[in-house]
């Protein structure tokens, strides 16, 4: 069935997405609390950059991610003194990509759950002795759980998904950067179709299957009582 | 005793708050008004769910606005009670009461047990919040606010949301809140009745400012009280059931210069009681009245009258005993009785509600 190397992409690709999802649950959450809540003027802006990587071809993101990565830019130079080496073209630099290019999938669902529960129940915490901190852990967390589901899985797929930044930042690197998809079109390059098939249902399978299960569950919408 | 001094200024675009108030430490008061008056804003910056751009608010000597002092929600020693019961959807009752239970220092498990018996939730204490009436619901929201142990409960309306059936459902609640809490409550309202049966003092607003302040009883025999409650009008006794006429199913209830005969509702005689006299159900006459259907006549002296909201008709405040009445009258009939300052006058009162 599958060669040695398809398994190696997709363990590679699943450790990619579950790691980018990990980073991106601990990054995102914060930025969509303050989107949710804030009446700055920064939040328009603020939420503007958080939807970039939905309309940005994924070769522009990887293009300022390289530069910005790579032994001149500012990111690259910081890696290099913290004696980290420069990210582009491993493992972790497509961590970085990834996380910037899932972004979005995660930050907006929880964003609107977050928009979803309201004033009130924060009001109800604070009225009950409950601390801002001890909210948000106690009653938003909660009432939150279907968004943060969603969000999750999003995110993991969505990251599973990518081609363009991997190819931009990570190359195609056996066994380091060669995720699923990029060796799909290495097996298409190649003319190795049957090859190519059989990854490639893989991909659909587990696509609709994650997809499948979300629109099963649909959560209830959070109630305002 | 005067311990709750707060003084609030507040701009937002259309609305504007400007309140300079003492409230006293014991006790049901009423914040009054019509929607848009300010009650619940005034309430909301009592709890510092709001917080005004100038104000100063001091409850039984701790200060907890001022200039240099903002004292957060979570640190202050209420309990809060909002119209609609908003019940944490993520625990069942009993982790709704536990909730503010836990967290607060002053709470203590007898309180929480005593909070139950008084709302009457033992029974729903395992229960998810969506499988509660919209009553249950606000009871049990009461008593998570009884829970924390709190030095004084603000309640914004909580019986607003709910139709007739329960709110009849929920007042002998709040009525025995009223007899057992030793701590302030402050009860928004904007039914005249709610206030009658439950206040003791009534804090009367409109258009963002008091326009009226006083214990309930006086308040509302005010002639210029300045808002409008039209049929709404009518004084509040505390009386005594003082006999019960088995025979005829009536019950005797004395009041500080009188007595008056009202359907026996089965209250032991010696109950304490409330009886609310609308005005438009008072009527006078100059000689004492020929015998007629109505059973309740009591002798007094006029002592002051008012403009009522329409031109045709007068407010007359009538002094029996140690009581007041007020009786509303047509200015034709006013005119040809000769009403005036200090006429003798006999006062007939159709109907009366007896409140515990």
């Amino acid at each position: 069935m599958l060669t040695d190397s398809d398994l190696q992409a997709i363990w590679l690709t699943t450790r990619l997405a579950g790691i980018t999802t990990v980073i991106l649950l601990l990054v995102g959450t914060p930025i969509a609390w303050l989107l949710a809540r804030s009446r700055s003027w920064w939040k328009g802006p603020l939420g503007a950059v958080v939807a970039l990587p939905l309309v940005l071809p994924p070769s522009v993101l990887g293009f300022y991610l390289l530069l910005a990565m790579g032994p001149q830019g500012p990111v690259g130079q910081l890696t290099a003194s913290l004696g980290l080496g420069v990210l582009p073209f491993t493992f972790w630099g497509l961590v970085v990509a990834s996380s910037f290019y899932s972004l979005p999938f995660m930050v907006q669902p929880l964003q609107n759950a977050f928009e979803g529960i309201g004033e009130r129940p924060l009001e109800v915490a604070a009225t009950l002795r409950a601390s801002p901190l001890d909210t948000f852990f106690s009653v938003v967390l909660p009432l939150a759980k279907p968004g943060f589901i969603t969000a999750g899985v999003l995110t993991f797929a969505h990251t599973v998904g990518e081609f363009g930044v991997v190819l931009m930042i990570g190359g195609n690197i056996p066994g380091v950067t060669r995720v699923a998809s990029v060796q799909i079109y290495d097996h298409v390059e190649a003319m190795e179709y049957a090859d190519a098939h059989r990854l490639a249902a893989v991909m659909l399978i587990f696509s609709f299957t994650v997809l499948l299960a979300m629109y099963l569950r649909r959560p209830k919408p959070v109630k305002g009582e | 005793m005067e311990s709750i001094n707060a003084r609030f200024k507040l701009d937002w675009p259309g609305f504007t708050l400007d309140v300079d108030l003492a409230l006293p430490g014991r006790g049901v008061t009423a914040l009054f008004g019509h929607s848009g008056s300010g009650k619940t804003t005034l309430l909301r910056c009592l709890a510092g769910l709001e917080r005004p751009s100038h104000g100063r608010l001091e409850f039984k000597g701790q200060i907890w606005q001022d200039e240099k002092t903002w004292l957060p929600t979570h640190q202050r020693p209420i309990g809060y009670v909002f119209q609609e019961a908003s019940l944490f959807a993520h625990l069942n009752v009993l982790g709704n009461l536990n909730f503010g239970l836990k967290r607060s220092a002053t709470a203590q498990r007898v309180g929480l047990e005593q909070a139950i018996e008084l709302l009457g939730i033992g029974h729903l204490l395992e229960r998810e919040p969506d499988t509660l009436s919209g009553g249950e619901r606000q009871r049990v929201g009461i008593a998570r606010a009884l829970a924390v142990g709190p030095e004084i409960l603000l309640m914004d309306e909580p019986l607003a949301a709910l139709d007739l059936k329960r709110k009849q459902e929920i007042l002998p609640y709040l009525e025995r809140l009223h007899d057992e809490l030793a701590i302030p409550v402050i009860y928004v309202s904007h039914s005249p009745d709610e206030v009658a049966r439950l206040a003791d003092h009534i804090v009367a607003m409109d258009g963002g400012r008091v326009v009226a302040d006083g214990p309930l009883v006086e308040t509302l025999a005010r002639l210029d009280l300045p808002i409008r409650l039209g049929e709404d009008v009518g004084v509040v006794l505390d009386a005594t059931v003082g006999e019960i006429d088995a025979e005829w199913h009536l019950a005797r209830v004395d009041f500080a210069g009188g007595s008056l005969w009202t359907r026996d509702r089965g209250l032991p005689t010696g109950k304490h009681v409330r009886v609310r006299v609308l005005a438009r159900d008072v009527s006078l006459a100059v000689h004492h009245p020929e015998p007629s259907s109505i059973q309740n006549v009591l002798e007094g002296t006029v002592e002051s009258m008012g403009a009522d909201d329409h031109p045709g008709l007068l407010l007359v405040r009538v002094q029996v005993g140690a009581s007041q009445l007020v009786a509303r009258l047509t200015r034709r009939s006013a005119a040809q009785l000769g009403i005036a300052p200090g006429l003798p006058i006999s006062v007939q009162i159709k109907s009366v509600a007896l409140m515990e």
